[in-house]
């Protein structure tokens, strides 16, 4: 897995002596990359038959877990308001 | 919202085309995907490190809101770590790096199919496109009861793109660079966070 932190530090890297020139079809083919491994993704959930049979309980692990997330930060997020209100926000 | 929507669309035609086997099978074999996310993770480097105008922009931020990445990080893992005692089949690590998408779910997803396998990885795809989803319905009433700042923890990794045309409207454009900000650094730490919970 480390290569794949690895690959990305290599990018900022190149990203960055090639500072010059703007990249601009760089966020294009991210997209493009993402579409196709959650093709990938979709393609390995649906030929897995134990994920799908499962797929109402996974469904629900996730909300459990994206909702305590979400509540969990939005929390935090209050706690840091009160110490900020008032004061602008910036200069 | 639109750009989620196509993201879901993608995964659920392979869904469909995985099902009804409808594609050639060595495609699972070879680990395609591996080599498709090192790409991946190179072409998002280049566009961080492509873009120096992000690191200048942060110099009029208020000090204090450096600390905003902090609380969204703290704070998920804190309500992921309440509800793991209700997910008994799912270890603590196992939770807090699906927690640790921030939102990114494609990003996220993918790393821990890799090292977890295809089950948590649906989770995490599914749990991080609903993080997102909530921040964007929900934006106005986190304003509400939790001040400006809540939205823009809410969205994590997602604020300086998907949510981040509602954590303006709600908050209000004085929150437009903390938002950008804070979406930069929690996209920086998904990686490092959800393959660091993957390798204990």
């Amino acid at each position: 897995m480390f290569i794949v932190i690895a690959c990305m530090i290599a990018g900022i890297v190149v990203g960055y002596l090639l500072r010059q020139r703007r990249l601009r079809y760089i966020h294009r083919f991210i997209l493009i990359l993402i579409w196709l491994l959650l093709l990938l993704l979709g393609l390995e959930v649906g030929a897995n038959e134990t994920v799908i049979r499962q797929f109402g309980t996974l469904g629900l692990e996730a909300f459990m877990l994206a909702f305590a997330g979400t509540m969990g930060s939005v929390i935090f997020a209050g706690l840091l308001w009160l110490v900020v209100r008032n004061k602008s926000v910036s200069k | 919202m639109k750009g989620s929507l196509i993201i879901l669309s993608f995964f659920a035609t392979g869904v469909l085309l995985g099902i009804y086997r409808f594609f050639p099978q060595e495609i699972l074999n070879y680990n395609i995907s591996f080599y498709v996310l090192c790409m991946l993770m190179f072409s998002v480097g280049i566009s961080i490190g492509n873009d120096p105008s992000s690191f200048q922009q942060f110099r009029t931020l208020n000090p204090r809101l450096i600390f905003l990445p902090l609380m969204t990080i703290l704070g998920t893992w804190l309500g992921v770590l309440a509800v793991s005692f209700f997910l008994k089949n799912r270890t603590l690590s196992e939770c807090l790096a699906v927690g640790s998408g921030f939102g990114y779910y494609s990003l996220s997803s993918i790393l821990i199919t890799q090292c977890k396998g295809v089950e948590l990885g649906t989770i995490a795809l599914l749990s991080n496109i609903m993080r997102e989803v909530m921040t964007l319905l929900f934006a106005p009433w986190m304003v509400r009861y939790f001040g400006k700042l809540a939205p823009i923890c809410a969205g994590g990794a997602t604020t300086m793109d998907t949510t981040f045309p509602i954590i303006v409207r709600t908050s209000g454009k004085d929150y437009a660079i903390v938002s950008i900000y804070h979406g930069f650094i929690m996209d920086f730490t998904v990686p490092f966070f959800v393959t660091f919970f993957c390798s204990l």
